[in-house]
């Protein structure tokens, strides 16, 4: 690592699969990143969460019935 | 499951004529010497100990593979004195290596568990034992007693989590042992040490404290002459399923599984090898020369796992018995994560529909999908290691799986399993 490159942060979207009881709230407010599974339960695509979708993203986390969604920074290209 | 008495590698196990040696403290020192375990913090020692176990390559026996002197790093790093869990709870139905130790030289984990506890500074050692294991609690207990009157600088102890295969999932054992919840804990972070009283825990596989043991007297060099470079050392491998003697073998890592195999008397021609556990992989009869270490088994598809080796005879159903593993496997889940709770049994319930050849035409791309579906969705690798080994069968036993499939139901549903399923008594403490 000689070349310095800054730290740059993203955010992306993590579900507590302990706490998460299938609400599906979050998959109808971003279907973009989270869809449901057979079962209801929420599968979240890996990739990171753009400007364009934090706001909404926000709200997934913030409206799970369960507080199961996390949005966090990670450090990283991917 | 009995044990054998056949071994070709004597390092951990030991028979003579008579069969296995006393395991007590006097036979132990005859035969394997006296070690040094420091009373008090001794810095010098820890630094030869932990270097000696590093440049060893010893690599953790309880099914992650990690190496185990990584491990004492993030709890050397927090300064403050743990406790050392010897995690002896072999929920693996077909694994006996742990037990097969604690029976014959329940000395050498204990002199592991206290070299381990002096080089990090911990004053007490919590050997845990299953609540269904009496006999294996009772030698510990035993071999304590015996190292007590010796004068260990150490609290030593027997604690006796519930027989269930999740509770040796070191995060379930730990929160058993803080607050009798025998279910996994969510960790984002695997560097930061879980805690029992405040203290970082130190856990490690009762076979991996029995190798330090041994590391810590002859040295890495003499660790190292046998086995790979890139896997060291000798292991404990329990052979079930169509062999005359089914039991605990000590082996070279890298040993070929049908050597392996061989050497416990195998009933005739094979349909194929479960290797590493009910959460581990088929091996196909074609690839039977895979040497048992881990690299090797990760490009067969497989996995070392807890060293278990279940053979399946050509008159079995690969896909009965992988549907009688994943249906077993369901009911062992802790019950917490969604994936986990639906997705075992709906698998389970495909693959038995399978084996009955009642099954309807996508079924096999179901089973696929579903397997895609609930890995890497739980607390715990639970679900994780279910769908390799669902995944793996449909692989290795793929005619069987498109003939029943295609409605012919498998004339070998009807024999008698191979594998053993423990009941599965209820999980203790919390609300699910």
């Amino acid at each position: 690592m000689s070349t310095r490159t800054p730290v740059r942060l993203r955010l992306r979207l993590r579900v507590d699969p302990v706490a998460c009881d299938g609400y599906g709230f979050c998959a109808e407010l971003l279907p973009e990143r989270i869809t449901l599974d057979e079962w209801g339960y929420p599968v979240i695509d890996g990739n990171p969460v753009g400007p364009e979708l934090v706001e909404l993203a926000t709200r997934a986390a913030a409206e799970c019935p369960r507080r199961a969604i996390h949005l966090e920074r990670v450090a990283g290209d991917r | 499951m009995t044990t054998s008495t056949m071994y070709n590698v004597e390092r951990l196990l030991h028979t003579g004529p008579g069969g296995p040696t006393d395991p007590g403290l006097a036979d132990h020192v005859a035969r394997h010497g006296p070690v040094v375990i420091p009373s008090s913090d001794d810095p010098a020692w820890a630094d030869v100990l932990r270097a000696e176990v590093a440049a060893s390559g010893l690599a953790g026996r309880g099914g992650g593979g990690f190496p185990a002197a990584a491990k004492w790093d993030a709890v050397l790093r927090s300064h403050r004195r743990p406790v050392v869990v010897v995690n002896a709870m072999e929920g693996e139905p077909a694994s006996a290596k742990d037990r097969a130790l604690l029976a014959w030289s329940p000395h050498l984990v204990l002199d592991g568990a206290e070299l381990v506890a002096a080089l990090a500074g911990a004053r007490s050692v919590v050997v845990c034992v299953a609540d269904d294991r009496d006999d294996s609690a009772r030698a510990t207990q035993r071999a304590i007693v015996e190292r007590q009157r010796a004068g260990s600088a150490r609290e030593l102890s027997v604690r006796r989590p519930p027989a269930r295969y999740v509770t040796g999932e070191e995060s379930a054992l730990v929160s058993w042992l803080e607050r009798e919840d025998a279910r996994p804990v969510l960790r984002i972070d695997k560097s930061v040490p879980l805690q029992v009283g405040r203290r970082p825990v130190l856990l490690h596989n009762a076979e991996t404290l029995a190798q330090v043991a041994l590391i810590a007297r002859h040295g890495a060099a003499w660790f190292r002459q046998l086995g790979a470079e890139d896997a060291p050392g000798s292991t404990l491998v329990t052979v079930s399923g169509a062999v005359r003697t089914p039991g605990v073998v000590e082996v070279e890592l890298g040993t070929p599984v049908d050597e392996i195999v061989l050497r416990c008397g195998p009933t005739g021609p094979m349909a194929g090898y479960l290797v590493g556990g009910y959460g581990g992989a088929w091996l196909a009869p074609e690839l039977a020369g895979t040497p048992l270490a881990p690299t090797p088994l990760a490009r067969a598809g497989a996995t070392l796992g807890v060293g278990i080796v279940v053979a399946l005879p050509v008159t079995s159903c690969g896909i009965a018995e992988t549907a009688r593993i994943t249906r077993w496997m369901a009911g062992e889940s802790a019950g917490q994560c969604g994936p986990c709770v639906y997705g075992l049994p709906a698998i389970a319930g495909d693959l038995e529909d399978l084996a009955a050849g009642r099954a309807d035409a996508g079924v096999l791309g179901r089973i696929d999908d579903r397997c895609r579906t609930v890995f890497g969705r739980g607390a715990c690798r639970h679900p994780d290691g279910v769908a390799r080994m669902v995944r793996s069968a449909l692989s290795v036993f793929a005619a069987d799986a498109a003939a029943h499939a295609a409605g012919r139901a498998c004339p070998g549903r009807h024999q008698a399993s191979v594998m053993s399923f423990p009941a599965a008594p209820a999980l203790t403490g919390g609300e699910s």
